[in-house]
């Protein structure tokens, strides 16, 4: 089975899922968005990399800071930038992906950065395109959203750069994330030796352990000595039903506060892919706290979206050779 | 019409014949295997050398999609699809649009069918009016029509105190109810094996214990009102066990499993392929395993197709939006031969469970070469590979798991009422 992001001899094609990927590809993409962060603090806040291209925000589901920032991104590399929200347009006129994309094909788009409610979106576009346009997924159901999971190690090797040293604790909806899969694989392809998912049963997906991660079902365990907490978002949906009784009690059992986080390493940090829920899956004085490295992420992402265009559009300044 | 089939090699479980031999056809019945009868004058002959005879194969699960999803598949191209399967017979399931819940929707169908002279097309009725699950088809008048079943399709009944009842009616008449076995709250929105790969990918699952809570359920009523039950398509090593125990204990049971569920398990899925999107979902290698020892020891009775063709359009979508399906009628035969090599199972064995086996269990002629019978036969090459492909089949729906795959068992030749209905190109 061939791999459906790289091409024959073996760059980045398609940014689909971090599974799959191997190291080299993982670190030369860190390693591009690093020799970014630094456009953001310049004055003009541009590269040409993209200049003449055009990259297309495709979001069948909603989002505003991922397709923010990618659109940021783009902008910064100076491509020209079409967004659209499809969930609010074509499709609700009974339109396919596939059409849906192809009419973008026949207006020159040169890539699509993809959002779907259905895992499997990004890869069904991928297979669709022609071989010059990339696809860039930018979240697909529970399945992927490997610029999360990037951004996220990306923002790890900031603070802990021995990632071969570190204890990692994924914390809440397991079942239902994209980024905590993103990020397992991201952590497992780059050596992170301990990676710990804490949840309660119903919010863990079967057989998760194969996903090469320890499973805790309480919190002063599992938090005990890690060096970074990565709390995920709690949907709202998931709240009062047969997945949780209530967001008190989730918040009571599962809710990283001061207290819980002191049974972490004194210096670890806390990681959240947000939008934050305050008060359920986390305290306000945690996330706004000293430990929290929550806006950084924010800020990196735009760095490591720059990074994932500019290498699919042949432009890395850190060389596939890096 | 008379035709002389010489120099095959005759395979019929049913009599317990294997042998080369040459067989002679008079007035659309087998009038004689071995020795010609007295003044036979062929006016054909068909040269099998080197070729199976064998009866045509029966199916125990084929959708036709008519009536109501024509842009999926029609009556000709899929009928067409059956005999160039070698596929004489075949039981279709009542999810068409409108179901088969009226005994004039099954007379028409029945009445279209025989028309095309190809294969025989034995309906399954809707066990509960537009298989809601809540009241009662006509089970009587709907037989009369010429159901030799009643199903539900993929559609479970939910309500036991239904399911109850609905055997209890079927018992008093001695119906047979084809059941496919998924608790459906457990199984809800899932699409794919509850297990590694649906993780991984992020799909929603569908739990082995959805099968075993449902046959549970099944197998206690059966018990209860004496009625006669056949599970469609096993998909779990814990369902094999249950119908293995079911049946030492005496139960009435019988079942079948798909082509598709003896050869691929999750892993087939590889990157979101929606020609893997089936029902029920591909498990895992243990319960490949356990279905293929399953048809070694008896407990499955039979193999069917479970024949679903799709349009590529309804496949060309994330794989949980893609509709559920794979074409299988042209299959059947090759993915059985397949697992007889793999299995190192006679060929004769490998043919009972495609023939006279599935035969038995609808009650139907067919499925047999016995002197005196309707000529439903199949002439194949078993050493012949032929690649699937889109071009290759004859249905309408061209998608299937084993696209891209070589596969040895190539029909020459089959015969319906003794007129060669198909005859392959070279």
């Amino acid at each position: 089975m061939n791999n459906p992001q790289l091409d024959r001899d073996g760059n980045l094609k398609h940014l689909l899922s971090i599974e799959g990927l191997p190291k080299k590809i993982l670190n030369q993409i860190l390693d591009t968005a690093e020799s970014f962060v630094g456009v953001a603090e310049r004055e003009v806040k541009k590269v040409p990399l993209l200049r003449g291209k055009t990259v297309c925000n495709l979001f069948f589901e909603n989002s505003t800071r991922t397709r923010t920032t990618f659109e940021i991104a783009a902008k910064r590399l100076s491509a020209d930038v079409i967004s659209l929200n499809v969930s609010t347009s074509s499709q609700s006129k009974g339109e396919t992906i596939l059409d849906t994309v192809d009419n973008l094909i026949a207006m020159h788009a040169d890539m699509f950065v993809v959002r779907h409610a259905q895992s499997g979106a990004a890869h069904l576009i991928a297979k669709h395109v022609p071989p010059h346009i990339h696809v860039v997924n930018a979240g697909d159901g529970r399945h992927s959203h490997p610029t999360q999971g990037l951004l996220d190690v990306f923002t790890i090797r900031k603070y802990k750069p021995d990632l071969h040293n570190l204890r990692i604790a994924v914390v809440g909806d397991i079942l239902h994330s994209r980024v905590a899969r993103s990020e397992i694989h991201a952590l497992t392809t780059l050596g992170v030796p301990e990676i710990r998912v804490i949840a309660p049963k119903t919010l863990l997906p079967t057989q998760v352990e194969k996903l090469g991660v320890h499973v805790f079902h309480d919190m002063a365990q599992g938090l005990k000595d890690v060096d970074v907490v990565m709390m995920l978002r709690l949907q709202n949906e998931r709240m009062n039903g047969a997945m949780l009784p209530s967001s008190q009690e989730y918040f009571k059992t599962y809710g990283l506060t001061q207290e819980k986080l002191k049974l972490a390493k004194p210096d670890a940090i806390v990681m959240h892919p947000g939008p934050m829920n305050r008060g359920v899956e986390i305290d306000s004085t945690v996330a706004d706290g000293e430990q929290s490295v929550i806006l950084p992420q924010v800020t990196y992402g735009i760095a490591i979206r720059m990074a994932v265009m500019a290498i699919l559009a042949g432009g890395s300044p850190a060389g596939a050779s890096a | 019409m008379k035709i002389h089939i010489k120099n095959g090699q005759v395979i019929d479980p049913k009599n317990q014949l294997n042998k080369k031999s040459d067989l002679f056809i008079a007035a659309g019945k087998i009038v004689s295997i071995g020795q010609a009868p007295d003044s036979f004058t062929a006016n054909q002959t068909i040269d099998a050398t080197g070729l199976t005879i064998c009866p045509g194969l029966v199916d125990l699960s084929a959708r036709l999609r008519e009536p109501g999803d024509e842009y999926k598949a029609r009556l000709v191209s899929e009928l067409q699809a059956a005999v160039a399967g070698g596929v004489t017979s075949l039981a279709c399931p009542p999810d068409t649009d409108p179901v088969l819940d009226e005994p004039g929707l099954v007379e028409m169908l029945k009445h279209r069918t025989k028309q095309q002279g190809l294969a025989h097309v034995y309906p399954l009725g809707a066990l509960t009016r537009q298989l809601a699950g809540n009241a009662l088809s006509e089970m009587n008048e709907l037989h009369a029509a010429g159901c030799v079943g009643f199903s539900q399709a993929n559609v479970a009944i939910a309500d036991t105190q239904v399911l109850w009842r609905a055997m209890e009616y079927a018992a008093t008449f001695g119906f047979t109810l084809y059941l496919h076995a998924e608790e459906p709250f457990l199984a809800a929105n899932g699409v794919a094996h509850d297990g590694e790969v649906a993780t991984r990918l992020g799909l929603k699952g569908i739990p082995s214990a959805a099968e075993a809570l449902a046959l549970a359920s099944i197998l206690r009523i059966a018990q209860e009102t004496g009625a006669k039950i056949h599970i469609s398509r096993l998909s779990t090593a814990e369902g094999v066990d249950m119908i293995r125990s079911a049946k030492q204990r005496g139960l009435n049971i019988s079942c079948d499993v798909s082509a598709n569920h003896l050869h691929l398990t999750e892993h087939d899925i590889a990157y979101f392929n929606a020609n893997c999107h089936l029902k029920p979902p591909l498990r895992t290698q243990r319960d490949k395993d356990a279905l293929r020892a399953g048809l070694l020891d008896g407990t499955i009775d039979a193999i069917c197709s479970d024949h679903t063709p799709v349009d590529d359009d309804a496949k060309q979508a994330p794989f949980a939006e893609a509709e559920i399906g794979a074409t299988g009628l042209e299959l059947l035969l090759p993915l059985t031969l397949k697992w007889a090599t793999d299995a190192k199972v006679d060929l004769i064995h490998a043919i009972r469970l495609i023939t006279s086996a599935p035969a038995q269990l609808l009650g139907v002629a067919g499925g047999s070469l016995s002197v005196h019978s309707d000529a439903d036969l199949c002439l194949f090459d078993a050493n012949e590979y032929w690649r699937v492909s889109p071009q290759s089949l004859k249905s309408q729906g061209r998608n299937t798991p084993f696209n891209g795959l070589e596969l040895a068992g190539k029909v020459k030749y089959t015969l319906v009422h003794g007129q060669i209905v198909y005859q392959s190109a070279h």
